[in-house]
């Protein structure tokens, strides 16, 4: 027998599985992966572990008692679930909201923007071992949540928009909190730039990986971050102006690199973009008025069905609404961004080095409870 | 102490050298000890979080209770591990991390075994962990396990080569092997000064050795939960991290007495401290760099660190090796 040592060692695929209850799977996701040495052949997410039925519920409940599911959906940015939906219901109704309604919503969704970016600077950062930056996002985090509380009650699950408008007024001195927390969070930025996008060892790990061209999001039918990382300038604030978002001036960064580094420099970017729409509105802020419109007791929208969009922090949120002019609706369906955004994984991940499955898992930005919904 | 070691075998110097032996071996526990509290604090701080602060005063107590709280523990095992390499593998990594201080000079008294070859005998004896490490690895019968087993056989059997070639250009310099000499060699200046690219290389070779930030990816949490020792609970569990830690204390010694000047003060108008107090400094200096460090960095990527050991730090060190050969045969009137 004369063959060479290296064909003599028998070798194997090997399965793993990652989650659903890993460090790294930001939730109960669950990842088989098949291992050629330490390359990925194949990788099949496995999801659903927090589906709790959400759409099918909602055809038994009013609109109004929708609000609180659409809360656990995108649990970082519950804002933007709750405007979502009042914002379906309004479209059908063709409802007026008042003024300092729409303002309060605007920088309600701005605010959780700013604090979802910031967890998820924290987590992907955690996810490469870094451990500080998760506990300095999570402070000015923090900050934030504390400003909800004082508007809503809540920190995470907030209920807090109606439809027509909202359902507390911001108390007295609110505003001006959130200015100084705008502040504090704009000073802070520059130092989170300095720990961590100019480190080697970071930049090393990040760039050209999870790479992906235009063509590819585009027919993943991705959304928000990821799409813009390919140089497509799509941000639904701009270009299908909702609510009050035609008043202010902001950029819509864009990348053409597609990679994990483009996505992060795009979140990072549009923290200040936020700001900067906080700092405008909460310029503009009406000093007094109404917090909710001119709505009749029971929301009955007419007869039809409506499909709205806006700009989550993940991507385009969508909601479907048919309706049989009932004060149920009859059929309900959320586009979710991150269930959408991770449909992508699989190609991405095959054929690259297993310690860059948790960088690009990281990098697509999901949260389970949207996901699963 | 060494003259002990010399004289003929008797009740009473047996009996000294086993009660010295277990008082280097308290004080060494106490150092691990603290040492976990003092990085919990420290990495606390530049977090902005408190660190333990509960049990006892100021939470002095925190390790105590969490060394007991391992002793108590159920000693779990895999159902399909292989029984006897699960239990040696802790054994494997301990024991060799506390054979290593035996040579150590703490200060021209503190040393037991006063070694001609002291530097050898602590590369020698550390690159046993490995194995501990690699069986534990093996033994669990876990995927994740082996992933981290391997890639830290392969880091650390990697990052050894630039650790020891770095320190060539020490015992050039000295002539011997020997820790006590090299400590004497520094009376003038510490080896840190002419040996400065030594000691960059010795830091992060160290580093990579002892498995922490930014190379601590046999343990990365966040990919393979954690590593070789993620089947193991309780005492054994303890064993490898008073392992880690341990290291970490031998880590520093070495540092300290290779390229600090050991027990010797910054300038000798400071003499009158005594030497011990130098070397716990500079010691601790070394120690609180390695907080630092892990609350800074990321962590690298597996291939990116085997392609650094090899790359990067290697020709580091032998290029070293070369100038300090070149500059002792300059000074030595060979050109």
């Amino acid at each position: 027998m004369s063959t060479s040592p290296a064909t003599d060692i028998r070798t194997e695929e090997m399965l793993l599985n990652v989650g659903p209850q890993h460090p790294s799977t930001h939730g109960v996701f669950r990842l088989v992966v098949k291992l050629d040495g330490e390359t990925i052949t194949e990788a099949d997410p496995v999801i659903g572990y927090l589906h709790r039925g959400t759409e099918k519920l909602a055809e038994n409940l009013t609109y109004t008692q929708i609000i609180p599911y659409t809360d656990r959906m995108d649990y970082l940015s519950a804002m933007t679930n709750n405007y979502i939906i009042c914002h379906g219901v309004e479209t059908m109704m063709g409802l007026e909201i008042p003024e300092r309604a729409e303002y309060l919503r605007v920088i309600a969704m701005e605010l959780n923007r700013v604090a979802s970016h910031l967890v998820w600077w924290g987590t992907f950062l955690l996810d490469m071992g870094a451990m500080s930056p998760f506990l300095y996002a999570f402070r000015d985090r923090e900050m934030i949540l504390e400003l909800f509380n004082e508007l809503c009650g809540a920190r995470m699950t907030f209920n807090y928009m109606r439809v027509g408008g909202v359902k507390w007024d911001a108390p007295p001195g609110w505003i001006e909190k959130v200015k100084d927390v705008v502040k504090h969070v704009k000073k802070q930025l520059p130092d989170y730039h300095k720990l961590v996008t100019g480190n080697e060892i970071f930049l090393n790990r990040i760039k050209g990986i999870g790479h992906y061209d235009q063509r590819t999001a585009l027919d993943y039918s991705l959304s928000g971050v990821m799409l813009r990382c390919t140089g497509v300038k799509w941000d639904l604030r701009k270009d299908e102006p909702y609510s009050i978002y035609d008043r202010f001036e902001f950029d819509v960064p864009t990348a053409t690199e597609g990679d994990c580094f483009a996505r992060y420099q795009l979140r990072m970017a549009e923290i200040e973009q936020s700001l900067r729409i906080l700092e405008q509105a909460l310029e503009q802020f009406p000093s007094d008025g109404e917090i909710i419109g001119k709505v009749p007791r029971v929301i009955r929208p007419p007869a039809g069905e409506t499909y709205v969009r806006i700009e989550a922090p993940r991507g385009e949120i969508g909601v479907y609404i048919a309706s049989q002019g009932k004060d149920k609706p009859w059929r309900m369906k959320f586009r979710r961004p991150s269930f959408v955004n991770l449909q992508i994984l699989p190609e991405l991940l095959k054929g690259v080095n297993i310690s860059n499955m948790v960088v690009i898992l990281g990098s697509i930005d999901i949260v389970l409870g949207e996901v699963d919904c | 102490m060494l003259q002990w070691l010399n004289q003929a075998p008797s009740l009473w110097n047996t009996t000294l050298f086993a009660i010295s032996a277990v008082l280097l071996l308290v004080v060494l526990l106490g150092f691990v000890t603290y040492a976990i509290y003092f990085e919990r604090k420290v990495i606390g701080w530049m977090q902005l979080r408190y660190g333990p602060n509960r049990v006892g005063p100021l939470g002095l107590l925190q390790t105590v209770a969490d060394v007991a709280k391992l002793l108590i523990k159920e000693d779990t095992r895999p159902k399909h591990a292989d029984k006897a390499l699960f239990a040696l593998a802790p054994i494997l990594a301990y024991a060799p991390a506390f054979g290593v201080l035996a040579v150590m000079p703490f200060t021209d008294k503190i040393q037991f075994a006063d070694l001609g070859i002291g530097l050898l005998y602590y590369v020698a004896l550390s690159g046993i962990t490995v194995l501990g490490v690699i069986t534990a690895g093996w033994a669990s019968n876990n995927k994740y396990s082996l992933i981290g087993g391997l890639r830290s056989a392969a880091q650390m059997i990697s990052y050894e080569v630039p650790l020891v070639m770095s320190v060539v250009g020490v015992v050039l310099m000295t002539g011997s092997l020997n820790l006590r000499e090299i400590v004497l060699a520094q009376q003038d200046v510490w080896n840190i000064v002419p040996q400065f690219l030594g000691f960059v290389v010795f830091m992060i070779a160290a580093q990579a050795e002892l498995n922490r930030t930014p190379f601590d990816l046999p343990e990365a949490e966040s990919e393979l939960v954690a590593g070789y020792h993620v089947e193991y609970s309780g005492f054994r569990f303890a064993m490898f991290m008073l392992a880690e830690y341990v290291y970490m204390f031998g880590m520093g010694t070495l540092i300290t007495i290779l390229f600090l000047g050991g027990w010797l003060p910054i300038h000798p108008s400071l003499s009158f401290i005594p030497g011990i107090v130098w070397f716990i400094l500079k010691l601790l200096l070394y120690v609180f760099f390695q907080f630092w460090v892990r609350a800074t960095m990321p962590r690298l990527r597996a291939d990116q660190l085997m392609s650094f050991a090899w790359k990067g730090l290697l020709p580091l060190a032998l290029f070293n090796i070369l100038l300090t050969a070149a500059v002792i045969s300059y000074q030595n009137g060979m050109f």
